[in-house]
């Protein structure tokens, strides 16, 4: 069945018959292609998403504050709320049991001076841990340490886009830059998947900045992180009491709803795998979607091709061919042929994917489309599988047919 | 294919010797077509028997069917049947292919008949750069090719005109002569007459079996 003589019959055929190879061809070749191209795009989005989310830590919360909404205590509604480094402590000692690590931060803005170039860049004046929940990645030098802390040091660990503005090919380790009527020195430099706003910042040692500014001891936001075996109940737990005891302590009526946020990572993470799954469904769903349309094209081609060909595969079965080489021969043709343009359809629709690379990434939210290849695989293979069926059904009625009655189908 | 069957041979009982040239003859509806595709095993009776050579041809599947086609017989049909994509020569070296035969030799051995049929400037040539004549000679090359037992004809010069028919016969008459059982369906008189022996149907029986004097094509 598979000797060199049938390969020679069925490549002359198919040299013979360009337009039906073509067609048949094509099909197959742009099912595949189409289903890369989506496949990988719904892969892009679903980067584009993951990028998002995992810019924080994912057992982190971030705590803020804002005006009250309610009286309460003699106070009155508006009230505004702030933290400040009591707070910190307090909450050290009483959640010990979720607690891995906490860090303040504070915003400001500020105009940073190296020789002759300038730039505003946001400014977080935080502590150690602060590494480890915003997943701040060290290029060069190092994070902010608890020395830097306790003795108020003017240290700054800046952002890669810092860098590259402000010290272009130099390296900045050590370097002094201005920055708040102060000099500060260059400890370190990072990068962050947060994206460019990210890396477009200055961390400070928060009691450094607290000083410069008249010894205030005011925090804006307080982030915690909780230990990870506490689990996503735990996590909750953690949460509701954590805000109760805020509450309590700044004096807020149980029932505000405003002058303390939480806002878990964990939440957000969980909503946003959610999104994720449908997101893999949608996906899933245009996948199999664009197969069923390459199947269904290419069944109705091995059909008509069939039809077709009924008088020639009377002429074969009259000069002498079995039921079985009829079979054989269609079958033969459609696999090679699919097995062809498929393996085409992949490699182009791979090399479109990469071509396109992060180009969309900005407009279109696709970062970086890819497709597994084993799941391109497995398409063309179900492509090919199918097709073949798709031939085997009309051949095997053709090759039934007395060769008579082929005969007379002018 | 109608669902309703229709009896149209009523009881033929013929034989045919090794070497002859018969014609079967009759009006269009009197069952020659039928009884030549039963003896090409392209169609089955329903009943009675059926030997060619000494083999009972009976409990015929497709398989079996294209095997003896391959070995025993060779066709010639009146719209020529040849493969349009195919060279003169690959139509001729079909046959030898579903014998298994090596490519070389399938080569070799088409060429030599498309010789014999006064062809082979034309080997390379497709069916449609062909005139009517030539396709049937193409034919009766591909028929000749696996040296079958028995030829048969249907309306073999029914496409073709006066001249081009003698033509055509005059290279039955020459395979003939050289030992090939033949048997010609037709319905004209001139062309029965080029045979040795005239078998007349008539609504499915044999009305009349009468050996002629053979008269030349050419």
């Amino acid at each position: 069945m598979f000797n060199k003589d049938s390969w020679i019959e069925i490549f002359d055929t198919i040299r013979k018959n360009k337009l039906r190879t073509f067609l048949s061809g094509f099909t197959v070749a742009l099912g595949i292609f189409i289903f890369v191209i989506l496949f990988g795009f719904g892969n892009g989005l679903s980067n584009t998403f993951q990028k998002f989310f995992n810019d924080d830590n994912t057992n982190s919360m971030f705590i803020s504050s804002s005006r009250t909404t309610e009286p309460f205590k003699g106070y009155e509604a508006g009230r505004r709320i702030e933290f400040d480094n009591a707070d910190l402590k307090a909450i050290i000692d009483n959640f010990d049991k979720y607690l891995e690590s906490i860090s303040p931060r504070i915003y400001d803005y500020a105009n940073i001076k190296y020789k002759h170039k300038s730039n505003n860049y946001s400014i977080r004046a935080v502590s150690p841990p602060h590494q480890y929940n915003e997943m701040t990645i060290m290029m060069q030098g190092r994070f902010l340490n608890e020395d830097d802390i306790t003795h108020k040091k003017r240290h700054a660990v800046i952002g890669r886009l810092v860098a590259l503005d402000l010290f272009e090919d130099e390296n900045p380790i050590g370097k002094y830059i201005d920055g708040s009527g102060h000099t500060w020195k260059v400890i370190g430099v990072f990068q962050d998947d947060g994206g460019d706003r990210e890396e477009r910042t200055v961390y400070i040692p928060y009691t450094s900045l607290q000083k410069i500014k008249k010894n205030t001891d005011k925090i804006d936001e307080i982030i915690v992180s909780y230990k990870p075996e506490i689990g996503y109940a735990g996590a909750v737990e953690f949460e509701q009491k954590l805000k109760q005891f805020l509450k309590t302590k700044k004096y807020i009526s149980a029932r505000d709803r405003g002058g303390i946020y939480i806002r878990n990572v964990a939440d957000t993470l969980k909503e946003s795998q959610q999104f994720a799954n449908v997101l893999q469904w949608v996906i899933s769903f245009i996948g199999i979607g664009t197969l069923i349309a390459g199947i269904i094209g290419i069944s109705n081609i091995m059909v008509f091709v069939v039809k077709e060909r009924t008088k020639e595969l009377g002429i074969r079965k009259a000069i002498g061919a079995s039921p079985r080489s009829i079979i054989a021969m269609i079958l033969q043709e459609a696999i090679f042929i699919t097995t062809f343009s498929g393996y085409f359809g992949l490699i182009i629709g791979i090399a479109t994917l990469s071509l396109i690379g992060d180009t969309l990434e900005a407009e279109y939210y696709i970062t970086n489309p890819y497709i597994e290849i084993s799941t391109a695989i497995t398409a063309t293979i179900i492509l090919i599988l199918f097709g073949a069926l798709a031939g085997y059904l009309p051949a095997r009625k053709a090759a039934r047919i007395k060769p008579i009655i082929a005969l007379r189908d002018e | 294919m109608g669902k309703n069957s229709l009896q149209v041979l009523k009881g033929i009982n013929f034989k045919v010797a090794e070497g002859e040239l018969v014609a079967i003859m009759g009006s269009s509806g009197s069952g020659k077509s039928t009884l030549l595709n039963i003896i090409g095993m392209l169609d089955v009776a329903n009943e009675g028997t059926y030997t060619l050579d000494n083999v009972p041809i009976e409990n015929l599947d497709e398989t079996k069917a294209a095997k003896y086609r391959n070995q025993f017989l060779g066709f010639i049909f009146q719209s020529f049947n040849l493969i349009n994509y195919k060279s003169a020569l690959e139509n001729v070296t079909l046959p030898l292919y579903y014998q298994g035969k090596k490519r070389d030799e399938r080569q070799e051995k088409a060429l030599n008949y498309l010789e014999k049929v006064g062809l082979k400037k034309w080997a390379t040539h497709l069916p449609s750069e062909l005139s009517g004549g030539q396709k049937q000679r193409v034919a009766i090359a591909r028929a000749l090719v696996s040296q079958p037992k028995v030829l048969l004809a249907d309306e073999p010069t029914g496409a073709l005109d006066s001249t081009t028919s003698s033509e055509v016969m005059a290279l039955i008459q020459q395979i003939n002569e050289e030992g090939k059982t033949i048997l010609v369906v037709t319905h004209e008189e001139e062309i029965a007459l080029m045979c040795k022996r005239i078998v007349r149907l008539k609504d499915g029986v044999i009305v009349e079996d009468t050996l002629v004097n053979q008269k030349k094509a050419l």
